[in-house]
């Protein structure tokens, strides 16, 4: 089963597969880890079956290998994607993601009177808690929860 | 060691229990013995980005009674904040002419930044509805000294409890005290859940009610806040309210001998003029109380003492 589901996307050689992202999030993903800025091959998928979420999406990217702490970071968007390195065709390291502590520049403060949405200021958050998402400005010290969450 | 030294006071958190009660002994000590110009040859920024004149002056008088100077200016029109410059850029270029920043600003989350990119520390005198922690040491100061002890009290909180940062920053330095808390206020302006949820965490107790006269003879601190008709949504449930948060002079009659009425300033109509007179009310030692602790955290942050 698992063998069909990934050959709807073409096989990398080496390199990163994220698996299980909710479709809707798939171009959020994107922005988070930079993909628009690097120029190795990339491969995505979108909108395929998936028992669990209905549309999932993958992204393949060949020969990049990310540091935890990047890919940590879309724990706030996909929480349950799944990381698999590639080498030489074979899946050698799985991973789940866990969310970081604290974020810095990705999602956006809710509060209209932020000083992060009044000067060019990085935002910074600490997480509270993950289910329900809820966020903490380091600045205005107001909770962002899910429904008011943004990405930058 | 003075851990306090450079160290800017943006958030009541920013200071450990034990910080906080160095500053409130210090304050004693100040309004005990006048510890003289301690503050000569210091100069002191006070930028008011939104006008506070209560807070201003409270500032510039523990400077000038220790002997600093102080500079600045007291509402954005007359800066060059008018003219548009960033935040970052006023502050890089006051901090050349200061030991210490002082700021009150609209916009939340100000301070902090502030503190981040300023290399003289930063003091929080209000940033729009987040944090005030000089008032709430002041404000501790107050029940220390009136009380004998911040230990096992039991602390009334009366009238806007939703948006009254100076009642959840207050809250949130009391809790380390094994005190009993009683909410009164209007149904659409309760206390916050993540302060409920705060201080069950602590193991807290808690009280909510919409009315105080029946209860009050059990508190040792009440701290009155204005009630204001913009919170409410409808204007007829203010009318419905506003005279069940104010306190009046009879209400004191079976209180105990050591309460004490507490309330940030300005005072609009919800403590009654009669009960100025009474031993009980303390609001206005409370805003000299202020100068002191002020005095305190100024030269512990410039390591002075
Ligand atoms: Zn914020």
């Amino acid at each position: 089963m698992e063998k069909a589901k990934q050959l709807s996307v073409s096989a990398i050689k080496n390199g990163t597969v994220i698996d299980h992202i909710p479709a809707d999030s798939l171009f959020t993903v994107i922005t988070i880890l930079g993909l628009e800025h690097i120029s190795n091959q990339i491969t995505f998928g979108t909108n395929l079956e998936s028992k669990k979420f209905g549309k999932k999406a993958i992204i393949k990217v060949s020969a990049v290998y990310f540091t935890e702490e990047e890919i940590n970071k879309i724990a706030l968007v996909a929480p349950a994607a799944r990381l698999n390195i590639i080498r030489n065709y074979e899946v050698v390291e799985k991973h789940e993601l866990t969310l970081p502590d604290e974020i810095e520049g990705i999602a956006r403060c809710f509060n209209p009177t932020c000083i992060t949405n009044h000067e060019p200021v990085k935002t910074r958050f600490s997480i509270i808690s993950q289910k329900p998402l809820r966020l903490k400005c380091h600045y205005c010290e107001k909770i962002t929860d899910e429904e008011h969450l943004t990405i930058i | 060691m003075n851990s306090l030294a450079a160290k800017s006071l943006v958030s009541i958190n920013d200071f450990s229990t034990d910080e906080i009660e160095r500053i409130l002994d210090t304050a004693s000590r100040f309004e005990q013995s006048p510890p003289g110009k301690i503050l000569d040859s210091k100069v002191i920024a006070a930028l008011f980005f939104e006008p506070s004149t209560r807070t201003r002056l409270s500032f510039e008088s523990a400077v000038n009674r220790l002997g600093g100077r102080i500079l600045g200016f007291a509402e954005a029109g007359t800066s060059s904040v008018s003219k548009g410059e960033s935040l970052k850029d006023t502050i890089l270029t006051v901090s050349n002419y200061s030991d210490l920043i002082v700021m009150r600003h609209s916009i939340e989350g100000s301070a902090r930044y502030a503190s981040e990119v300023s290399p003289v520390p930063v003091i929080n005198a209000g940033d729009g509805s987040n944090q005030h922690p000089t008032q709430t040491l002041l404000d501790l100061y107050s029940i220390k000294k009136t009380q004998g002890t911040l230990d096992g009290l039991n602390i009334f909180m009366v009238g806007d409890l939703k948006y009254g940062r100076t009642v959840h920053s207050l809250l949130m330095a009391l809790s380390n005290y094994n005190t009993t808390f009683n909410f009164i206020s209007p149904a659409e302006l309760r206390i916050p859940d993540e302060y409920k949820l705060f201080l069950e965490k602590k193991g807290i107790k808690y009280y909510e009610h919409d009315d105080f006269t029946e209860i009050i003879s059990r508190a040792d601190i009440v701290y009155m806040t204005r009630v204001q008709r913009e919170r409410f949504s409808d204007p007829l449930e203010y009318e419905k309210v506003k005279n069940i948060y104010v306190l009046r002079k009879e209400m004191l009659g079976n209180t105990k001998e050591n309460v004490r009425i507490l309330h940030p300033l300005p005072r609009v109509n919800e403590i009654d003029r009669d009960v100025d007179d009474s031993p009980k009310a303390y609001y206005f030692e409370q805003a000299l109380n202020g100068v002191y602790v002020r005095q305190a955290i100024i030269s512990s942050i410039l390591d002075v003492l």
